[in-house]
Parts: C-alpha cells; structure tokens; sequence
C-alpha cells in the first residue's frame, strides 16, 4: 500500500503508468462518447412534453455532474499536496482547474440552449444556474491564482488553500435545485428511493455520465503528462525520452 | 524570557491595529467616503425617482457594502508584509489563528461595523422604508464580520503579490455571494412585512462558521505569502 503511494510522487513511474492507461482508456472514450450520443440522440424516445428537445440532457447533466466531482477532485489533490507535499498532486490539481471550467462552461451553454425551447429564455438568475456560474468563477480564480505567483511550488500551495476553502461553497451548489424551488427541475435520479426518468432514458444518460468521468480523467492525465514533461525538462529520463544524448 | 499568554498578545495586536486606524483618520474614512459615493452614483444612473430607488435600495446599500468590503481587505496585511513585522509575526510563539483573528477583528471594527452603523443614513438618503432599516443594520453587522473574514484569506493569499488589487476581487467574491443572497434578501423580507429572522440566523450560522473556519486559511496563506 505505502509503496504504491510512494510511487505515485515519482514523476518517471506516473508519467510510464498514465501512458499505459491512457493507451488503451482514451480510445475506449472516443468511441463511448460516440456511442453513447449516437444512443442518446437516435435510439431513445422523445419526450412527451418536451419533444427532442430534451435530448441535450445527454451532453448537460454528465458535464455537470462532473464538473462538479472535477471540484473535489482538485480539492482532495490540494488538500494530499499541502498534508504530504507530493509533487504529483500539485500537478493533478492545477490539471483539474481548466478541465472543471471547460465543464462547468459546457453544461452552463448546454442548459441555456436547452433553456431557450422549454423556457423560452437563455438565461434566467435561477439558484441552480447562478451557483453553477459562482462554480465557474472558483475554477477560474484558481486558475488567475496559479498564473499570478511566479515561484511554482508556492502557486500550488496557495491553490490548494483556495481550492480548500472553495469546498464550502460545493455542497450548496450541489442541493441548490432541492433547496430553492423554481424553474430548474429538481435532480431526477436518485439512488435511494424511485428516479423520476424512465429507464429507456436512464441507462443511455448513465451511459455518458460513466463516459464523461472516463473523459475527465484522460484529459486529466493528459494534462498532467503535459506538466510533469514541463517540470522535469531538465532531468534524464525526459531528455532520453526526447531522444537526446545526456549532457557531458 | 517571557512570553505572553495568546490572549494578551492578541488584545495587544488588536489595540496596535485600531490605534494605527486611528492614527490615519482617513483610512478609516476612506471606504465610508466611498459607500457615500458609490451609492451618489445610483440616483445619477437610475433616475432620481424616489419609489424606483426605494425597489433597488436593499441591493444597492449590500452590493456597495460588499465592495467597499472588498477594497479596504486588499490592505489587511499589505504594510506590515512589507516593513517586515509579518514575518515576526510568524515567528512568535503564539499560535497564528489568534493572531489573523485580531488583524480581521481590527479590520472589521473600522470598516464594517462603522458602516452598518452608518447605514440608516444612506438607507434614508435612497428612500428604504424605515420598517427593513433595522434588518439592513443588523444584516450589515453580521455580514460585513463574515466578509471580513473572507476577504481577509484573499488579503493573506495576494498579500506578496506584485498586483493582487485585481486579483483579489476575483477570488473573494465567489464566495461574497451567499453573504449578498442572504443579507439582502433579510432587507427584502422586512420590506414586504415578513420576518428578517431566518436571514439573519443563517447569516449569524455563516459568520460562526468563517470565524472557526477563516483564521487557519489566512494563516496558512500568510505561512505561502511570507516564503515567497
């Protein structure tokens, strides 16, 4: 157990390890991603009230859902970075931040798309929708953080802290649809007690939620492969991987 | 050699920053000039028409509140980070929590809690009811103390930064927002005769918690701020 731990702060180990992940985890994604629009769009059933145009949950609840677990995967990896000091986790962190606010952009333009039929409006300053926004704006301020300090190390542990404090604000935004009754629906699957969607719809949208997990961590992968290269430029391993003759 | 005992230390430090406050007269008087100004804007902007203003009035005392809030955080540690008494700070025995806890406490005593002192006036001056001005003073004074708090982890996470004036408005006011939910929508409930009561609680339950909470946060920014 602890070995494994200790290896995963060695960049070499991680770096061989998410390759051999990634090699056979992101095509397996691709073609998830494809199937599981292919599914979603075509082979389900219109809604009854809302026509095709519901099929966009397909894109809008898995980018949520993950652009909030995105949250708490960065605040866990701050959180291992602060306690044990791991490198690696600096990078997982600082990885986590465009991909949750690429998310977070994603399923705030797809919920204003799907908006404008069933609501007849892009964008309403409904509880759900402007903590969603308040989402984007920490993920963001992570990222403005990080840039601002010119010392790396000392970026992330900053990062971390505000990432840290940043968790208050999740839970509220999680249960904000249940809290505040208005337009936004309340979450329809439940797994205590009876979903309110029928499973000819449900198992295509557990389908790309399970995807877009997978998708969020190769793009985390590869994001933090991209880093850790960056990091160690200058060590042996990435100048023999780069083909280089090690100096002197 | 002796040392103080942590509460002693931390009245000190909390007397040190109000008499330094009152020493600049027009530190303090800096954000109440600019809450007056701010809230002079809105008149010129929206139309002098007393009923509209009165609609708009809760918003607009808690948003300017929140950002002279904002403005006066950015200096919490700014001068002794650069003469160098933070880094003695850190030094001292006693523990840090205490201490970011009696700079905030300064901090809100000349700031926030002189405003929502103030704020009857202003509320008067943008035709509020006179029914919601208590719940206006009672929200300021338990929400501008959780701003405070707040605004004093970004104070402590930019201090060393070449320019956190910016940047320090985009990582604190995320979470102002909540507070600005919350502190308007107890003035709004006292507008329309209900009870401002559960505004305030949950205002007073965010205040209990950014005071446990906050102090660790600006002390281990002020631990990353003093090593760079």
């Amino acid at each position: 157990m602890w070995s494994f731990f200790h290896k995963l702060g060695s960049p070499p180990w991680l770096y061989r390890i998410s390759g051999s992940i990634l090699r056979w985890l992101l095509p397996l994604t691709l073609l998830a991603l494809v199937a599981g629009s292919v599914w979603g769009l075509l082979f389900t059933a219109p809604d009854f009230r809302q026509g095709n145009s519901y099929r966009i949950i397909y894109i809008h609840v898995p980018a949520a859902v993950v652009a909030l677990a995105g949250y708490y995967v960065m605040a866990i990896a701050g959180a291992v970075s602060l306690i044990w000091r791991m490198k690696m986790a600096d990078i997982a962190m600082r990885a986590c931040a465009p991909i949750g606010a690429a998310l977070t952009f994603v399923a705030l333009v797809t919920g204003s798309i799907w908006g404008k039929p069933t609501w007849g409006t892009w964008w309403v300053w409904d509880a759900r929708i402007t903590s969603m926004l308040i989402l984007l704006f920490l993920y963001l301020g992570v990222v403005a953080l990080y840039e601002a300090y010119e010392n790396k190390a000392l970026a992330a542990k900053a990062c971390a802290v505000l990432s840290l404090v940043g968790t208050v604000n999740i839970p509220i935004i999680y249960k904000s649809v249940d809290w505040w009754y208005s337009l936004h629906q309340p979450a329809s699957i439940k797994f205590t007690g009876g979903s309110t969607i029928d499973p000819s719809m449900l198992y295509p949208l557990l389908f790309m939620i399970v995807t877009f997990y997978a998708l969020f961590t190769c793009s985390l992968l590869l994001n933090m492969r991209a880093e850790i290269l960056q990091r160690e430029a200058r060590t042996g391993w990435v100048r023999r991987l780069a083909g280089e003759r090690e100096p002197g | 050699m002796n040392t103080l005992s942590t509460p002693v230390f931390c009245g000190l430090l909390l007397r040190r920053q109000l008499v330094l406050g009152l020493r600049k007269p027009i530190e303090i008087g800096n954000p109440l000039l600019f809450f007056a100004m701010v809230i002079a804007l809105f008149p010129l902007g929206l139309g002098p028409a007393p009923d509209t203003l009165a609609v708009f009035a809760p918003g607009i005392l808690w948003i300017v509140a929140l950002l002279s809030n904002l403005l006066s955080s950015d200096g919490v540690f700014r001068s002794d980070f650069e003469d160098g008494s933070l880094e003695q700070l850190l030094l001292a025995p006693q523990p840090l929590y205490f201490s970011a806890l009696a700079y905030v406490l300064a901090q809100w005593l000349l700031t926030g809690f002189l405003l929502a002192l103030l704020s009857p006036l202003f509320a008067v001056m943008l035709g509020l009811d006179a029914a919601a001005i208590p719940a206006l003073a009672a929200s300021l004074l338990l929400g501008t103390g959780v701003l405070s708090l707040v605004g004093g982890i970004g104070a402590a996470l930019t201090v060393g930064l070449q320019r956190g004036g910016m940047l320090i408005s985009l990582l604190i006011l995320p979470f102002y927002m909540p507070v600005l939910i919350f502190g308007s929508g107890a003035v709004q409930a006292a507008l329309a005769g209900a009870s401002a009561a559960p505004y305030l609680a949950i205002l007073g339950a965010m205040l209990c918690m950014a005071v446990a909470l906050a102090p660790a946060a600006i002390a281990a920014g002020l631990r990353i701020s003093v090593d760079a």
